[in-house]
């Protein structure tokens, strides 16, 4: 299946861990990179380069190795720093706006504290939707709980997607902010940004979009339509862990409290009150994620070249495909949307098998998928299953990825004895 | 309904040893879990169900009549493996005393078994659940009958 110019086998090449076997020599097949992607090569080398060349903290010191940490992080003389690029990769205007932050669930933590804090007003409403992840959902419980404002929900269609028919309900003049997925992580429906957004404005309400599943499989852009903030996580994006990224429009920033408070983030300390150093800073307490953040800026060299056409197309194709082959799994629901309104997710329920039996078995098998609630407690109440199995996709998978799937779930029945 | 276990605790090693691989060993724990006597659904309330597991667990474990009374443990699991655990867990401790189960180092006995290695880390917390359940019980009586005896 290769497209032009895009040869998933030489991608495979690129990341380390194909390479490994399992006891036995038996192969695997990871189906997992939406709880998080594999590493190439080139930013395992980048986060090794840190440490080896030139690790020292950030923004600290005036030495060869700290300038050359904050060159690398923020660009100078050649260098284009990872902030620049990030501030690319999502089409923002300032590389300013760009905070780094341990992941998706601290940005949005970040954003519910530093400004529901400050901005939500008892009266107000935080709208979100039933299929957001606990990290897009428990921080806005629980802000909007303490200042004495409203959570609300979109609902969903029965086939996954939102109901926005009752938009004109839920977004009005008392919303203050809609919260809401991009890419389900579990149903993998794509969501209209463009039309959320469109409502929201009209309403004066602001956006903010977890783009955790959706920055790793399609181009972003924070302008079009015009959204007020964005998370994601490096590790989702075949980036290393512990380091992601929030980022909000300059003014609204700079109209937030701090979040966390401590070194870096000032501007002056005296003994009754400080001041806040300026943007990006004023968001990044404490040393940061060095090496990882800096490793971060390879992962997105490293999409960019491959580019997001060649992404979306060969992980499409492989959505299309696997959809068809788990059809031929008698008992088989894959719940949520047709494959127009859908990411490379695809979480499904098999009649009388309980999805911890078929992730164990599959393991058996050398498959790896998760089970679970996928944190989306609220999502599996509506879909009346209080777990689901999810197999999803990533640039590096492959038809035979599919098959030993579709081959484990025919195994799995035999031995939960459906077949 | 019948609590004796399926499979006595040196016949699972035996077992376990001559099947070799987690692959083979997973799939006789599933076969066990297919012979576990099911609980009947008025047993499967919010009450017996097993906190900390990810796939339901009901259990019930009562004292038995008799001399000197032994603890008699039924339990099911809506996914297969865990009753496979569960046939695993009633060959440990089914049909002995408070005390006895108390003296049980169960953790030696999975080491044994390889469950500690082949289990994920939430799977291993849902047995532990389980463990704890029992054990627990274990406690409550021995304490009463150390409070008759004295
Ligand atoms: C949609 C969505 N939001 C948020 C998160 C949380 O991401 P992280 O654990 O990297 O903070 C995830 C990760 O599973 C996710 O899928």
């Amino acid at each position: 299946m290769a497209e032009q110019g895009f040869n998933v086998l030489k991608i495979r090449e690129d990341f380390p861990i194909f390479s490994q076997r399992l006891s036995g020599g038996k192969p695997f097949f990871y189906l997992d990179s939406a709880a998080s992607a594999q590493k190439p090569r080139c930013v395992i080398e980048k986060e090794i380069e840190v440490y080896e060349q030139y690790y020292a903290n950030a923004y600290r010191g005036v030495y060869e190795f700290g300038a050359r940490v904050d060159e690398e992080l923020d660009g100078g003389g050649d260098r284009e720093g990872v902030r620049e690029k990030v501030r690319r990769l999502l089409g923002a205007s300032s590389a300013e706006e760009v905070i780094f932050t341990s992941g998706t669930t601290m940005s949005i933590n970040l954003v519910a504290n530093a400004w529901g804090r400050k901005f939500l007003q008892p009266s107000d409403e935080v709208l979100i939707t039933l299929m957001e992840h606990h990290a897009n959902l428990v921080p806005w419980q629980r802000i909007t709980a303490e200042r004495g404002a409203k959570l609300r929900y979109i609902p969903l269609s029965g086939d996954g997607r939102l109901d926005l028919a009752a938009l004109d309900e839920l977004l009005t003049s008392r919303t203050r902010l809609v919260a809401v997925t991009r890419m389900s992580n579990v149903l993998g429906t794509v969501n209209p940004i463009d039309v959320i957004t469109k409502r929201a404005k009209e309403q004066g309400a602001l956006v903010l979009v977890d783009g955790a599943q959706s920055v790793p499989h399609e181009p972003t852009n924070v302008l079009d339509p015009p959204i007020d903030f964005l998370a994601f996580s490096g590790h989702k994006l075949f980036g290393p862990s512990g380091i992601g990224v929030l980022w909000g429009r300059r003014e609204l920033l700079e109209a937030m409290d701090p979040f966390l408070c401590g070194g870096h983030m000032i501007s002056e300390v005296y003994l009754d009150h400080s001041t806040w150093a300026p943007l990006p800073a004023k968001f990044e307490a404490g040393t940061i994620p060095i090496a990882q953040a800096i490793a971060l800026g390879a992962a997105v060299d490293y999409v960019d070249a491959i580019g997001w056409t060649a992404i979306h197309e060969h992980e499409q194709q492989l959505l299309e495909y696997a959809w068809d082959r788990l059809t031929e799994v008698p008992g088989l629901t894959v719940h949520g949307p047709g494959l127009e309104h859908r990411g490379p997710i695809l979480s499904f329920s098999i009649e009388g098998a309980h999805p911890e039996d078929l992730a164990q078995l599959l393991n058996l098998k050398g498959v790896f998928v998760r089970h679970g609630h996928h944190c989306t407690m609220p999502l599996h109440d509506h879909l009346g299953v209080p777990a689901t199995v999810r197999a999803s996709f990533a640039l590096y998978n492959t038809r035979e990825d599919v098959d030993a799937l579709v081959e484990g779930l025919h195994f799995a029945r035999k031995k939960l004895r459906l077949a | 309904m019948d609590s004796s276990p399926t499979i006595t605790l040196e016949e699972l090693i035996e077992e376990f040893e001559a099947l070799g691989d987690w692959e083979a060993q997973c799939e006789f724990l599933i076969d066990l879990g297919f012979e576990l006597p099911k609980l009947p659904p008025e047993l499967k309330t919010e009450e017996t169900r097993v906190r900390g597991c990810q796939s339901n667990v009901w259990m019930v474990i009562e004292l038995k009549e008799g001399s000197p009374r032994t603890v008699e443990i039924r339990a099911e699991s809506d996914a297969m493996l865990v009753n496979g655990l569960i046939a695993v867990l009633l060959s440990i401790y089914s049909g002995k005393t408070p005390r006895e189960i108390l003296a049980v180092d169960v953790q030696d006995i999975f080491h044994r078994l390889g469950l500690d290695r082949h289990l994920s880390t939430a799977r291993r917390n849902g047995l532990h659940s389980m463990v704890q359940r029992i054990r627990e019980f274990a406690e409550q009586a021995a304490r009463k009958e150390s409070h008759a005896e004295s």
